[in-house]
This record gives C-alpha cells, sequence and structure tokens, in this order.
C-alpha cells in the first residue's frame, strides 16, 4: 500500500531530522555554557578565549588573507604527503597481500615501523629535506602510508578463497583473479586504511610545522601560542576540526555507498 | 572416425574398455599415427601404439585409474581421498555420483574441473588430458559463491568475460539461459537480494552461458531448503530434458540422483572407489511424477543398498543379534 510507505518514509525521515536536531543543540548548549562561563571574572581571559572572541578573530584573519594562506600552505603538504601516501602504499599493500614470499619478508619490517611514532623521525627528515615542504611531507607520508599498506594487505589476505575458485574454475588468470576478485574485494579495506592514513596524516602536517615551520596551520598556533594569542590558537584548532570532520564524513559517505551492495539489491 | 581420435571400445557396454586399452602394446606402428593431431601437438603415445578393434570416437571425458591424495601442510601426512576410479561419459549423459558425506566424491569433481591435483591416473576429455579447468567444462558451486558487487546479469557474464568476449555480445548471449532459469526480470539485482534458489539458479545459468560440453554439478541443491530443492530438481530436469548436455553431478541426495540420471555411480567410503553402477531406465523424457512410480521405488532402494553396504553398515546387521 503505497500510503503507508509514504507514511513509513515520513516517519522515518523525522527520525533522522530529530536525532539530528539533538545532536546540534547539545552543541549549540555546550558553545553557550562556554561564552557564559568566559564572561564570569573566574576566568582569566589571557589564558583563555570564547566562542564569540574566536569567530571576530576568524573574521579578521580571514579577512586579511592570512588564514586562507595558512591553510594554503598546510593543505599543500597534507596534499603532497597523502596523495605519496596512496600512490605508494596500495601497491605496496597488494605486494605484500597477494605475494607469500613479499609478506614473510617485509611484514616484521612493516610491523616495526608502523608502529614506531613517527613525529621522532622529523629531526632526520629536517637534516635530509631541509626545513621547507620537503621535510613536512615526508613526515605525512610515512605517516600516512602505514594505515593504507596494512589494511590493502589485509585485503588481499582475506580475499574470499570460494571466490577465487570460482574465479580459476572459469579459467582467470591470476591478474583476471586480482582485478575481478580481490580488487573490488578490497574496497572497504582500503576505506579503512584511507580514514586511518587521514588521522596520521592530518596530525602530522600540524605537528611538523609547530616542529619547525614558517607557514601553516600548525606554524600559525605556535607562533599565537608563544605570542599569548590565544583567540588565534583556537581558530587554528577549530579550522584543523572542521577539515577533519569533511574528509571523514566524506570518507564515510563513500564507504556507505560501496557498501551498498552488501546491503540491498536493485 | 570423429574428432580424429580412436580409442578401444567394449561395445557391448558402450563405455572405454579400460582392461582392453591396458594390454601389452603391439609392435610400434610403422606408418605415423593419426593425421590429425589432438591435444594441441600431443600425441597420445598409448593410442597411437595399439592396434584398435573398433573405431568410433572416444567418450567425452574418460577418468583412467584417478588417485588424490592431500597432504597434511603441518604434518606433511598424506590422507587418501580417491583410490584408483574410472569412468567414462558419453555426450549428452547425465551420470551422477552418490556416496557418504566426506567420502571423496567432492574431491573427485574438483579434480574433473581441473582445480584439485591429481596423485595419479589421468582425465581426459575428447581423448586429450586436461590439465587444470578448460572452457569445454563449467562447474556449478554447492555455495552459489557469486560476486557480490556484481549484479545477476554480471555474474551470469563472468565466465565470458574472463574469455575476453566483449560485453554486449555476452549479454546477448545470457539472454536465453536468463530464461532458461527463470531470472528475467532479475538482471539487475545483486546477489544479495535474492534468496538461495535464486542465487544458485544465477550459479547454474553462469555455468550455462559458457556453452560447456561438460556441466559439473557439485551438490548443487544440498543447501537449500526442502520445498526449495525439490523445485530446482524439478527444473534441473526440464532444463536438462531442453539442453541434453552431458553432466557430471556429485550429490549425497539420492532421489535426486535417481530422478536426473541415465547412470548412478556409488563411491564407497573414503578413500573412493567405484563400488557399483546402476543404470536409471527410467524412460525420457522424464517428468517429477516417475517419483510415483514403482520403478523409481526400486531404483532408489538398490541405491540406498549400495551405499550401506558400502560402508560396512549392511541393512542385515538390524537382524544379525
Amino acid at each position: 500500500m503505497p500510503s503507508d510507505k509514504a507514511a513509513f518514509r515520513r516517519r522515518k525521515r523525522l527520525e533522522t531530522l530529530g536525532s539530528f536536531a539533538l545532536s546540534i543543540s547539545v552543541f549549540v548548549v555546550l558553545l553557550l555554557l562556554w561564552e557564559w562561563v568566559s564572561r564570569t571574572q573566574y576566568v582569566d581571559p589571557l589564558f583563555s578565549s570564547s566562542p564569540s572572541r574566536i569567530a571576530a578573530t576568524a573574521l579578521v584573519l580571514l579577512r586579511d588573507g592570512e588564514l586562507v594562506r595558512q591553510i594554503g600552505a598546510s593543505a599543500k603538504v597534507f596534499g603532497i604527503g597523502f596523495g605519496l601516501a596512496i600512490g605508494f602504499g596500495i601497491p605496496i599493500g597488494v605486494a605484500l597481500g597477494w605475494f607469500k614470499v613479499v609478506n614473510r619478508t617485509f611484514s616484521p619490517l612493516i610491523a616495526m615501523f608502523y608502529s614506531t611514532p613517527h613525529i621522532a623521525m622529523m629531526p632526520l627528515f629536517i637534516i635530509w629535506f631541509g626545513l621547507g615542504l620537503g621535510s613536512k611531507v615526508a613526515l605525512v607520508l610515512i605517516s600516512a602510508i602505514f594505515p593504507v599498506i596494512v589494511n590493502m594487505q589485509a585485503a588481499m589476505l582475506n580475499v574470499d578463497h570460494d571466490l577465487k575458485i570460482v574465479g580459476r574454475a572459469y579459467g582467470a588468470s591470476q591478474w583476471q583473479l586480482f582485478k575481478t576478485v580481490a580488487l573490488p574485494s578490497s574496497v572497504p579495506f582500503l576505506l579503512t586504511g584511507l580514514r586511518l592514513a587521514l588521522g596520521h596524516g592530518l596530525l602530522s602536517v600540524v605537528a611538523a610545522e609547530v616542529f619547525g615551520g614558517s607557514s601553516g596551520i600548525g606554524y600559525m598556533i605556535e607562533y599565537a601560542g608563544s605570542t599569548f594569542q590565544i583567540d588565534v590558537v583556537f581558530v587554528g584548532v577549530v579550522i584543523i576540526a572542521l577539515f577533519g570532520i569533511v574528509i571523514d564524513r566524506g570518507l564515510h559517505y563513500m564507504n556507505r555507498k560501496v557498501d551498498s551492495w552488501r546491503l540491498n539489491g536493485a | 572416425m570423429q574428432n580424429g581420435n580412436v580409442g578401444l571400445v567394449d561395445l557391448s557396454l558402450g563405455r572405454f574398455d579400460r582392461r582392453t586399452a591396458d594390454l601389452p602394446p603391439a609392435l610400434p606402428p610403422l606408418s605415423p599415427p593419426p593425421l590429425s593431431v589432438p591435444c594441441g601437438g600431443k600425441v597420445s603415445v598409448a593410442l597411437a601404439g595399439r592396434t584398435p578393434v573398433s573405431i568410433v570416437s572416444l567418450p567425452l571425458l574418460d577418468v583412467a585409474d584417478v588417485h588424490i591424495g592431500y597432504e597434511n601442510p603441518s604434518s606433511g601426512e598424506v590422507t587418501e581421498a580417491v583410490r584408483g576410479v574410472s569412468l567414462a561419459i558419453q555426450a549428452g549423459e547425465f551420470v551422477s555420483i552418490v556416496g557418504l558425506s566426506g567420502c571423496g566424491k567432492s574431491s573427485f569433481l574438483s579434480a574433473v574441473a581441473g582445480l584439485t591435483p591429481l596423485t595419479a591416473g589421468s582425465i581426459s576429455v575428447d581423448g586429450c588430458p586436461i590439465h587444470g579447468p578448460g572452457p569445454e567444462r563449467s562447474v556449478v558451486f554447492q555455495k552459489a559463491t557469486l560476486l557480490p558487487w556484481r549484479t545477476v546479469l554480471d555474474n551470469i557474464t563472468y565466465g565470458l568475460e574472463l574469455r575476453g568476449v566483449p560485453r554486449k555480445a555476452a549479454r546477448a548471449q545470457s539472454a536465453k539461459v536468463i530464461d532458461l532459469v527463470q531470472l528475467r526480470g532479475f538482471e539487475r539485482f545483486h546477489p544479495s537480494a535474492l534468496s538461495g534458489g535464486m542465487q544458485q539458479r544465477v550459479n547454474l545459468a553462469r555455468a550455462l552461458v559458457t556453452e560447456p560440453r561438460l556441466l559439473l554439478l557439485d551438490e548443487p541443491f544440498a543447501a537449500l531448503d526442502a520445498i526449495t530443492r525439490e523445485t530446482m530438481q524439478n527444473e534441473l530436469l526440464s532444463i536438462w530434458e531442453a539442453t541434453r548436455k552431458a553432466v557430471l553431478m556429485v550429490t549425497h541426495q539420492i532421489d535426486e540422483a535417481v530422478l536426473l540420471s541415465d547412470r548412478v555411480i556409488v563411491f564407497s567410503d573414503r578413500p573412493a572407489r567405484v563400488v557399483a553402477e546402476i543404470r536409471i531406465d527410467l524412460p525420457r523424457p522424464r517428468t517429477p511424477q516417475v517419483k510415483h512410480s514403482p520403478r523409481f521405488a526400486a531404483l532408489t532402494e538398490q541405491v540406498w543398498d549400495l551405499i550401506h553396504s558400502s560402508a560396512g553398515l549392511k541393512r542385515e546387521v538390524r537382524y544379525a543379534i
């Protein structure tokens, strides 16, 4: 019955809207609380900020182009590093998972590198690649590549054995097996890897810029902090958080799209 | 002389006779053996060295003294699954293998598909020894094993795609099969939206669309509920009556084997050997109604007895005490 279907859809939409409104209102209440606390005399304005001051500062920084310049610098480092991590990470992970010999040879090495805190390498990177773009990209690359490698490796090792047999029975070559069975079934793993890589990558951009940069959001935060511009520090933090949310939601959306073949039909 | 392949055949049985074929070879022939070279240039020496008694085409599938063993990867011990099985299937024949669960019949089918290596013996299709899977054989697996990210149509054309058939031609070719297995209207569905029976139809369609000479069915309906299973058995019967393709089916459903087959081969318990071969002389074309005939009951009973006695579970045991 179509009327029942429409009613069901309306109810469903109301539910979604309701939960969304709830999460927004919690957020707004927290902001208001923060604003109110910051206006009492219990908090020293020199060491803290408030939502209204952060917004005002952001507007000023946006007008004079400072914000755009710093975001651009950070985005460049992140983009190059993350792109390289994907470009190298996927083939390396595939090779590790697909070929048993490669797996046995290199897995301990990968595990060792994966568990090391990469920021410890930053002084070395600065010596090798200088204080500019090179060292920062290197740090992003090395922190973002391992989640991609490890997840692609897991994807290859978890390919449904029965599906591989079907492929073989119909005469698939190794390359065809990889293309028609292993690669499509690796997509959920890849997306998980990308999500992890994203978190690690963002962290590294900021860390690298704080460590020894002269541009970028991380540098802006570090400089503002050392000159007691608390509002500017908060602007930087908010931007990083927003950036993370946007990319994470994007990947989440892609994940849902890809998962649709598992959950529903036509 | 068809296909250029010749062999020794016991005409009374209508199948390849190993006993005759294993006689010591006569003197090497003076003139070179067959002009047309079968099997991609590899001439079978055993055939070339003999004087044929009668000349007819070889069986479609010829299995000669096949042994299969599995090596345990941790202990290195070899488990024997199949011991010395020989059988032959003619074109257009429906042959079933029955036996207890885990007796090695699935290993045997997998070997015929070219997916499991032999320890000894040989398997030939049209007189040519097989080395792995080939386009003249298709397998319908016990589990549907469809690619979950592909639609029904793209799953059906999978085998054709692997063989390099262009997408458009593959889709055109699958139209007939889709009607045959009654999947019309479901082409754009993903497997997860289909019931077990429907998934198994896709599995069957995927095997049929490549137009194999021999269809290999590995307990195709074992994973289905009883009602769906019966429906699918009846449909397979009508599909077979329409196509008359050579089929080798492994099953442990005895009534299924009797209903569908021309011959039922009984395997012993592991390691599998051929215990008996029963010709199912129910008239063709058959309909599901044949199950109500006394002959059907008698044949089913006969197969039961053979399986029981092969497993050492003689029916008389009940009364022996």
